[in-house]
């Protein structure tokens, strides 16, 4: 009966936080499977004493061991003669029930030592946790058997040294969530409203947590059964002539070898009740896990998904080194493809620097990243357009063509080095790795050839330095490293995707110089993805501004900078402020806000 | 590197003291008086004030703790009255046939949960990603006494290629082949579930690792899909698995006390059922706490292991 009650609470929960979480549980087969499973299974023993039945104790030795399929014994007899089925049915009550009561007795302590130790903090909450940490520290069952050697064997007992053991799991989860909830608005105001501090817990926080014990108990019930079945399966719990599945299975195994069956029935059972649970458990997480269900877990592929409907045939830009024509990123939605980028057009000629404006969301960082199919797919797709390079459309390449571009011709400089390099290679070894990628020499060469890249971008230290981590090199460092990451393999385009945001102002600076002696030295052409006109006037010949994923306005920099076209590109040439513009700046930048709200209103 | 392992052994020493005392409290709550016990009921008052001063009853709790964890650092773990041995006797013999069966559980666990994972993750929703997720739930759903039982069904009594139970032969045995014979069954039951967990959070793992930025970077360096994967994805996944790991072992060396029953493997585990229903409290004693001392040192090792992964704990 408390089974279905837990079910029942599940559901409503599910349902009164977002709608579709129900339908999204049944339309996932699996999970549908195991609900209908373990409502089956507890329909059943709960109706135990209406089922037409044999009394589950009642001997009879002239009977022992009937086969599967018996008359009046539809699975049989055990060695004395009781009927399996009516055992097995009482015996699937007693585990639920066991396994069930467990559940709710951990679940309880757990969550009142979670709720009490989250809600107080400091000493309190660190004198209960370490308590808790002592007791994960003990393996699982082990302690069961401790607790049950103190108590004596039985059913109670065993029932008793599971919830104990269960009890932290409940205790750390409802006590990470209850530390989050204590900081809230609305606590403060029923704390400040003159609430008592049990009254707090209990009307406040705990509806707030009540979810996250659902869930908790959703994954650990099948658990329970799992280890008081296995208690009793070492003689520990349930003592004749009570039994339980565990207890059935292991009076049944010493006739294992001549009358299997009879074992195999309850070891049977109390998988099906396993897996059900687990399956329904699987299923409300992922029902509740909203990046599941965007699909954010699947796996992305080598290259961005391309589905062009058709290809813009190629435009003869004389001498362009990257061409691109009509580009068309999408996004995978609820409603079928949504376009990011909507045909973008531009071309970067050698030793040019092309200033890709937007503000975050523009679609400027996925037209770089489309270039070479490095948008994250699924769910991106390139839906249309061409990119050229030297003239080739890399989009109608085979994949392993486009991997080989990546690097070697074409380089990559990312915003966040500290996300974006990885941290656990040493960065000499992540530089050469990169040139062997490219070219046939040893890792010693390599090791070398990263050092003078290292020198290169005016890394200090660069022989030392190259057997650093990451994460033991300051933020301006680390983007040193990107650049000469990028310039491994002397590549004629360099990307460059917000390379300057995430460092501070100085550091910016210098990186923006070095980008610009780098190019003026190698011939490089260089596409900059930013959102900072200062940026953009600095370095970039040309100009595009992009917004809603199209290029608004195109043109010399200079040119557009002194006569802006369009309205947006006068907004973002506003947010530059200019020395000893003081307070007009904000005036400037205000009513190029006011107005903008206007229009959309 | 060394000063890391050594802070991490000193910080094992409170956990270690903590698991003494609760399982000092645990034994000092158990009901009866040990020289009633001894003695017989019908123990004279002296008689049993004797005993109780002997045994050092008498004293309080703390001191007691304190003579008892003393006589622990000297290897006196007691005398086990039913087996009539010292209990350590008994323990180191048993213990070691419980490390030989998780270990190999533990390593089999390992290599085969890992490679589960990372083909299921890089195959996602083929039938490959299909077919393990199908065992995988399986393995974490089965009960690993019933599957214990069917192993010996099926491979002992049916197929009979492997023996069913013990860790030598009766006769002619005791060499490396026949241990690992007797191995296979129990130590493939006991790594099943472990197994499972471990390619599930691996498959977890890799796909989220797969997302991160650093990963594009890898690709944007034109490296295959192969180097990608196996090098750059896989060390990352493998900081999150190995803590796991190391839980797993835990969950290996109490599953033991399943296995060793069913197949009666002469470990730790079957000493202590068996002392539990003999009331033998000091053996449960020691027992559970070297258990519990060999589970705080196997994570001590995902520790570390992890440590060497991953420069950023070093410090």
């Amino acid at each position: 009966m408390s089974g279905s009650a837990t079910m029942k609470r599940v559901e409503v929960i599910k349902e009164s936080r977002r709608p579709t979480a129900w339908q999204l549980l049944m339309n996932n087969t699996l999970a549908a499977i195991g609900f209908y499973l373990i409502c089956a299974v507890i329909l059943v023993a709960v109706a135990a004493p209406l089922l037409p039945i044999p009394n589950p104790d009642a001997t009879s030795l002239a009977e022992r061991f009937l086969p599967f399929g018996s008359p009046g014994h539809l699975l049989g007899t055990d060695h004395l003669g009781r009927d399996v089925l009516a055992r097995l049915i009482w015996g699937t009550q007693v585990s639920l029930l066991v396994g069930i009561s467990a559940s709710v007795i951990a679940a309880f302590f757990g969550s009142a030592i979670g709720l009490v130790s989250g809600y107080a903090g400091g000493r309190t909450d660190n004198l209960m946790m370490r308590g808790i940490d002592m007791l994960m520290a003990f393996p699982y069952i082990l302690l069961a058997l401790a607790i049950v050697a103190v108590l004596g064997p039985g059913l109670m007992n065993a029932l008793y040294a599971i919830s104990v053991v269960n009890i932290p799991f409940f205790a750390r989860n409802i006590r990470g969530i209850t530390i989050g909830l204590s900081h809230r608005e609305f606590v403060d105001a029923a704390r400040l409203s003159g609430k008592g501090h049990l009254s707090i817990i209990l009307t406040e926080i705990l509806p707030n947590v009540l979810p996250v014990i659902v869930i908790t108990m959703s994954t650990t019930v099948g658990w329970m059964i799992l280890e008081t079945a296995g208690l009793s399966f070492l003689g520990l719990g349930a003592q004749p002539p009570q039994a339980d599945l565990g207890s059935m299975l292991g009076e049944a195994r010493t006739q294992m070898f001549t009358h299997p069956f009879v074992a195999t029935a309850p070891g049977l059972m109390v998988f099906i009740i396993v897996m059900s649970i687990n399956l329904l458990g699987d299923g409300v997480r992922d029902a509740l896990d909203p990046r599941l269900r965007a699909g954010a877990l699947s796996r992305p592929r080598a290259v961005t998904r391309i589905e062009r409907r058709d290809t813009p045939t190629a435009q003869p830009a004389g001498g362009a080194a990257l061409n691109v024509v009509e580009l068309e990123t999408s996004f995978e939605g609820t409603k079928g493809p949504e376009p990011a980028v909507k045909g973008v057009s531009f071309s970067l000629s050698k030793g040019e620097c092309l200033g890709l404006i937007g503000e975050s969301g523009s679609g400027k960082s996925v037209t770089a990243l489309s270039l070479l199919g490095l948008v994250a797919s699924p769910p991106g797709i390139i839906t249309g357009g061409r990119v050229d390079i030297d003239g080739e459309d890399i989009l109608s390449m085979p994949e392993t063509k486009i991997t080989s571009y990546r690097g070697g011709k074409v380089a990559y400089v990312f915003q966040d080095p500290l996300t974006t390099l990885h941290p656990l290679f040493t960065i000499g070894d992540q530089v050469a790795e990169a040139i062997r990628v490219h070219q046939p020499v040893s890792q010693t060469e390599a090791r070398a050839k990263a050092v003078e890249l290292f020198k290169a971008v005016r890394l200090p230290d660069p022989e030392q330095r190259s057997s650093a981590y990451p994460h033991e090199l300051s933020g301006g460092q680390r983007q040193r490293v990107g650049i000469a990451m990028a310039l491994a393999n002397d590549p004629d385009i360099i990307i460059a995707d917000e390379p300057t945001t995430a460092l501070d102002v100085t550091v910016q600076a210098e990186i923006l110089r070095l980008l610009q002696v780098l190019r003026e030295e190698r011939g490089l052409a260089l596409l900059f993805i930013t959102h900072d006109f200062g940026v953009v006037a600095q370095i970039c010949d040309k100009v595009a501004v992009m917004r809603y994923g199209k290029i608004v306005e195109a043109g010399a920099t200079s040119e557009v900078l002194r006569n802006p076209q369009h309205d947006y590109t006068k907004r973002l040439i506003a947010c530059v402020p200019k020395p000893g513009q003081g307070r007009a700046f904000l005036e400037g930048v205000r009513a190029l806000l006011d107005r903008e709200a206007r229009g959309r209103a | 590197m060394t000063g890391y392992i050594v802070k991490r052994l000193f910080a094992a020493i409170p956990v270690l003291v903590g698991l003494s005392i609760i399982v000092f409290l645990i034994m000092a709550a158990i009901p009866g008086d040990p020289a009633t016990a001894i003695l017989g009921a019908f123990a004279t008052p002296e008689n049993v004030a004797r005993i109780n001063q002997q045994l050092g009853l008498d004293k309080p709790l703390w001191d007691q703790y304190f003579i008892w964890v003393g006589n622990l650092l000297h290897g006196d773990f007691g005398r086990s009255y039913i087996l009539n041995r010292p209990v350590l006797d008994e323990i180191l013999e048993r213990f070691s046939a419980t490390l030989i069966l998780a270990g190999t559980s533990l390593v089999i666990c390992s290599f085969l949960g890992l490679l589960a994972g990372i083909v299921s993750a890089v195959r996602q929703f083929t039938w490959v990603d299909r077919v393990v997720t199908f065992f995988v739930l399986i393995g974490i759903s089965m009960p690993s006494f019933f599957l214990g039982l069917l192993m010996i069904i099926v491979f002992a009594v049916q197929w009979r290629l492997l023996p069913p139970s013990g860790m030598f032969a009766a006769y002619g045995g005791g060499d490396l082949p026949d241990l690992l014979r007797h191995l296979v069954l129990p130590a493939a039951t006991l790594s099943v579930v472990a197994t499972g967990v471990i390619a599930r959070l691996t498959r977890a793992s890799m796909l989220e690792v797969l997302r991160q930025d650093y990963v594009r970077t890898a690709r944007a360096k034109g490296l295959d899909e192969r180097t990608v994967i196996y090098k750059h994805a896989f060390k990352a996944a493998l900081v999150s698995v190995v803590p796991v790991i190391g839980i797993q072992a835990g969950f290996v060396l109490g599953g033991a006390v399943y296995i060793e029953t069913v197949f009666q493997w002469p470990g730790i585990g079957a000493m202590l059922v068996k002392a539990i229903s003999t009331r033998d409290i000091l053996l449960v004693q020691g027992g559970v706490l070297v258990v519990a001392a060999a589970y705080v040192f196997f994570n001590l090792l995902a520790d570390v292991a992890q440590s060497l992964l991953d420069p950023r704990l070093k410090t």
